[in-house]
């Protein structure tokens, strides 16, 4: 076991590592003066601001001193947590623009996501059990695995918000509001947060069902299965059995998906104006604010890398040949 | 050594018919097939037949409902829908094919590989597989897109198929490993032939459709990624993609105007192709795999 | 005592009927062990399968199998669902993967009792285990943790457990090397001889192994029986010619063949798809001649030696 987490520790450490470089490296693969290109399509047009901010970039990217001690410089501001200073924002710290979006990014994306995979694999077990479930089902879930995220986000915005008109479509709470520790704030968060947590969690919960009834009926041939209907034994304890088996490639499969569930995050947030990272990476964008990209790039790949960490221990919890001293999977 | 080579050879083009057989007889890969065709044959041809320009402005014909005139109604611009989603067809059909075709040999030659030669090459390229997989590949192509300027179609399928090999290397692998311990393989390498063609001429063909069907997957995963970057706005700066009329109508608040014809279209037409691929596939599994077969 | 009376089961193909076993008729008394050989594809595991649980194939086309006096409603899956287990059980081909491999094998057991509604011995099951070299605490341990023999044994004790009246062990040795083999096969004799099994089908692919423990052998080809008789007279004086040839290609079965030299049998079993009439060894046989059209019945030669060949 100390093996396993070893491993997957030293994994995701270069990973990180890795992630770190690319955002080292690709300023400087820009032609040119970074520094002035970066100004220029900034379009930064108070001349104070301009040579302020000049001065603040040519120091923080230290162009003159030798290229290892620039990477150094790097790293070392990052483990001090300082990410540089936001353009568009100018002069707010991107570490303060990014913990202002994270927990609504964070409050959208674990709900939807933990949700999907349970309501999923449930759906998937039972589909796997009757041939009419399975048949209305499984057509349902490919559909919604097809679908680019962006597009559900915009149909469910039309439905329920302009159509309907139930719900609104756009920001984190309404504009008359102002944060507050007040139940009606808290309901209108709720409000503005149900949209794009509906569509993340639909579109999620079609791939965990297939997977799961996918991954049942294969468990439901296998020889353990064959050698209890053999034995006489019930059908309620051999599905018992193989959904516990099936469920475990499930786990893993959440680590695989994360990629995935992060850029369909992104997206479901840029349509519905959601103040998560997505709607920040998106102004970052327009506003050629690269900091603030560079910066939310770490902390998505940060947040990846703890949430496998938590899926990897969760796995040795649920899989007890990996607790048994044995290395399962990789 | 000739009449032992034709046995096998037989039974090959036994399962290959067999597999046609089922092939012809699978509503699901008929069916997905015939969607994927008919939207590629309308990519392909619908510009030559429309040939109007997906950007000409047009003040008087500005938000207009579906009509005969303009099929799919046109943008706050005056711009064709129609027009528009016929040429984004055919680039949303290039980067899922160059993504995707991208993507699947990226994996399939570093699956090979590390299955094959096992060893300290396999652990090494395990080690950059897990990596890679690990990194979230939309956000690593969006600080390479944000600083790079990546605008071509061409590019993008590129980095898309740099990020997203991963899960293809590691079934590769994981098949070329239980491949490679077969009689065929060993009698081959004791033979003294070169590992590259050891790989190409008998592991691959003895997962062809196994093969086939990954490069059919990341087809449309390819086709889902490049949509989400062309609505993020790291999209090709010229042309036009179903993502990117996405985006427009997006950006130009379609939405609230309304304007439904300007974004179900494009929305719809992505989720037609991917999910008529992931049918046709689910079709290939039941032809290829007996196991899946109703009988 | 099971009796098995002109049993045809057929698998359903998408080309039609293939007649696996076609017409076979046998008796196990109490306390025998038969052994049932042939080459693969001749229909012994058809049999093996025909008598616990069919797959979704299979189809039930003539025939009646008798256990213990009572008819066994083989073609019935939820009708035999009371027999299985407590009456006829299975040591399967794939014993290394028979075990769940997430639950602690203990509890696998008791789950599975309990589901059949039959008492948990405890006592009862650490004996046995003992019996076969595996320590109590076995049963603490998941299956990844035991190697191939240990999960060959534990098997061998799960499906005897309610002391069945036929137990059916399908290539159980294929998957091990010699020596185990041994050891496995004595282990199965003695399970007969502590009461807990009545009789045994025991279904391989090599003759040598089954003369070692069976009382009777049974050579069946393309779905029939060729042969039957005591195990020893079956290797000393065989009268079908397939099992002459048979025993011919084995490099030892028990007795010395001295310098002969090893053959091996030309040509392959027929087609059972559309099976020719007549003898199917017909096109195989060195002592073939026109006879041999018409089908040969198994006649019994001398008390308990079944053959089924005109010139026998």
């Amino acid at each position: 076991m100390r093996r396993y987490f070893g491993r997957k520790l030293l994994i995701y450490g270069l990973t990180f590592f890795v992630a770190v470089t690319i955002n080292w490296m690709i300023p400087r693969f820009m032609p040119g003066d970074p520094v002035a290109s970066m100004l220029a399509r900034a379009n930064v047009t108070q001349p104070a601001a301009y040579e302020a901010m000049r001065s603040y970039y040519t120091g923080l990217f230290g162009l003159d001193q030798p290229i290892w001690q620039q990477y150094l410089n790097f790293w070392g501001r990052l483990l001090r947590g300082d990410f540089g200073t936001s353009i568009y924002l100018f002069p707010t710290p991107v570490s303060t623009v990014i913990k202002g979006a994270v927990p609504y990014s964070i409050g959208l994306v674990m709900p939807s996501v933990l949700l999907s995979w349970v309501v999923g694999n449930w759906a998937g077990a039972i589909a796997a059990r009757r041939k009419v479930l399975d048949n209305t089902a499984l057509p349902i879930g490919y559909v919604l695995t097809a679908m680019p995220h962006m597009w559900l986000g915009v149909l469910m915005a039309w439905g329920f918000g302009v159509i309907l008109g139930w719900l609104p479509i756009a920001g984190g709470y309404s504009f008359s509001m102002r944060p507050s520790l007040t139940w009606a704030f808290a309901w209108d968060l709720v409000v503005h947060w149900f949209l794009p947590f509906l569509s993340l969690f639909l579109i999620a919960l079609g791939g965990w069902a297939i997977g799961m009834r996918n991954m049942i009926i294969y468990e439901l041939e296998s020889d353990y299965s064959n050698y209890l209907s053999a034995l006489g034994a019930p059908q309620r304890l051999i599905r018992r059995y193989a959904f516990r088996n099936a469920v475990l490639p499930q786990i893993t499969g959440l680590a695989l998906q994360l990629g995935v569930i992060v850029a369909g995050a992104l997206v479901t947030e840029i349509v519905f104006s959601y103040p998560g990272l997505g709607s920040l990476i998106l102004n970052a964008i327009k506003n050629k604010d690269f900091f603030l990209i560079q910066g939310a790039f770490l902390f998505i790949v940060l947040g990846v890398l703890i949430a496998n960490f938590i899926i990897d221990i969760v796995y040795v919890v649920v899989d007890p040949r990996t607790r048994a001293g044995m290395v399962a999977g990789t | 050594m000739t009449t032992l080579q034709t046995a096998p050879e037989k039974a090959e083009t036994v399962v290959r018919r067999e597999a046609l057989y089922f092939a012809f007889r699978n509503p699901k890969l008929l069916g997905g097939l015939a969607v994927v065709l008919i939207l590629l044959a309308v990519g392909i041809f619908g510009p030559i037949l429309d040939s109007g320009d997906p950007f000409a402005y047009s003040f008087t014909d500005a938000i207009q409902s579906p009509s005969g005139k303009h099929w799919f109604g046109t943008t706050t611009f005056g711009q064709d829908v129609f027009t528009q989603f016929v040429a984004g067809l055919r680039t949303t059909f290039e980067v899922g094919a160059l993504g995707g075709g991208l993507t699947a040999i990226i994996g399939m030659v570093i699956g090979f590989v590390a299955g094959y030669r096992g060893g300290m090459i396999d652990e090494i390229l395990n080690m950059l597989t897990n990596i890679v997989l690990v990194l979230p590949a939309l956000a690593v192509l969006l600080i390479v897109n944000a600083y790079l300027g990546v605008r071509s179609v061409g590019m993008q399928a590129l980095f898309i198929g740099l990020t997203s090999w991963p899960w293809v290397a590691r079934a590769v692998r994981a098949q070329t490993f239980s491949l490679r311990t077969r009689d065929f393989v060993d009698l081959a390498r004791l033979s003294a032939v070169p590992t590259r063609k050891i790989i190409l001429r008998e592991i691959a063909p003895n997962m062809s459709s196994y093969l086939f069907m990954t490069f059919i997957l990341c087809f449309g995963g390819s086709i889902l990624i490049a949509s989400s970057l062309d609505f993020i706005g790291l999209g090709p700066t010229q042309g036009v993609s179903l993502g990117l009329m996405l985006q427009n109508a997006h950006q130009w608040s379609a939405l609230t105007l309304g304007m439904w014809w300007w974004f179900i279209p494009p929305g719809a037409g992505i989720t037609l192709i991917v999910g008529a691929l992931y049918v046709a596939n689910v079709g290939l599994d039941e032809v290829f795999n007996p196991k899946l077969r109703e009988t | 005592m099971i009796t098995v009376d002109g049993l045809r089961v057929y698998y359903r193909t998408l080309k039609g009927d293939v007649r696996a076993l076609d017409g076979v008729t046998f008796d196990v008394r109490d306390g025998e062990i038969l052994g049932l050989a042939g080459e693969s594809g001749c229909g012994k595991t058809t049999l093996g399968k025909s008598l616990i649980r069919m797959d979704g194939r299979m189809k039930h086309v003539a025939g009646t199998v008798t256990l213990d006096g009572r008819s066994l409603p083989i073609a019935d899956d939820a009708a035999m669902v009371p027999f299985r287990f407590h009456e006829v059980s299975l040591i399967p081909q794939y014993s290394m993967s028979a075990l769940n491999p997430t639950r602690k094998i203990g509890r696998m057991i008791r789950e599975l009792l309990k589901a059949r509604q039959a008492p948990y011995d405890e006592q009862e099951l650490h004996k046995r285990l003992e019996l076969v070299g595996l320590g109590v605490e076995t049963l603490e341990r998941y299956p990844i943790e035991l190697s191939g023999g240990m999960k060959q044994r534990m098997v061998m004790v799960i499906s005897t457990l309610l002391n069945p009246s036929l137990l059916i062990a399908d290539e159980i040795t294929s998957a091990l090397d010699v020596s185990t083999q041994k050891a496995v096969a004595t282990a199965l004799a003695g399970f007969r001889d502590a009461g807990f099994l009545k009789s045994m089908i025991f279904i391989t692919h090599d003759i040598s192994l089954t003369y070692q423990i069976a009382d009777t052998i049974m050579v069946m080809y393309a779905g029939k029986l060729a042969e039957k008789a005591p195990a020893k007279t079956m290797v000393t004086a065989p009268r079908h010619p397939y099992t002459q040839l048979l025993l011919n290609s084995l490099p030892e079965v028990g007795v010395r063949y001295g310098q002969r030299r090893l053959a091996g049998i030309p040509g392959s079993p027929p087609s059972l798809l559309n099976p020719p009439d007549g003898c199917r060894f017909r096109d195989r046989c060195p002592l073939a001649y026109g006879k041999c059209a018409e089908e040969p019945p198994p006649v019994e030669v001398e008390p308990g030696h079944f053959v089924a060949c005109w010139k026998a």
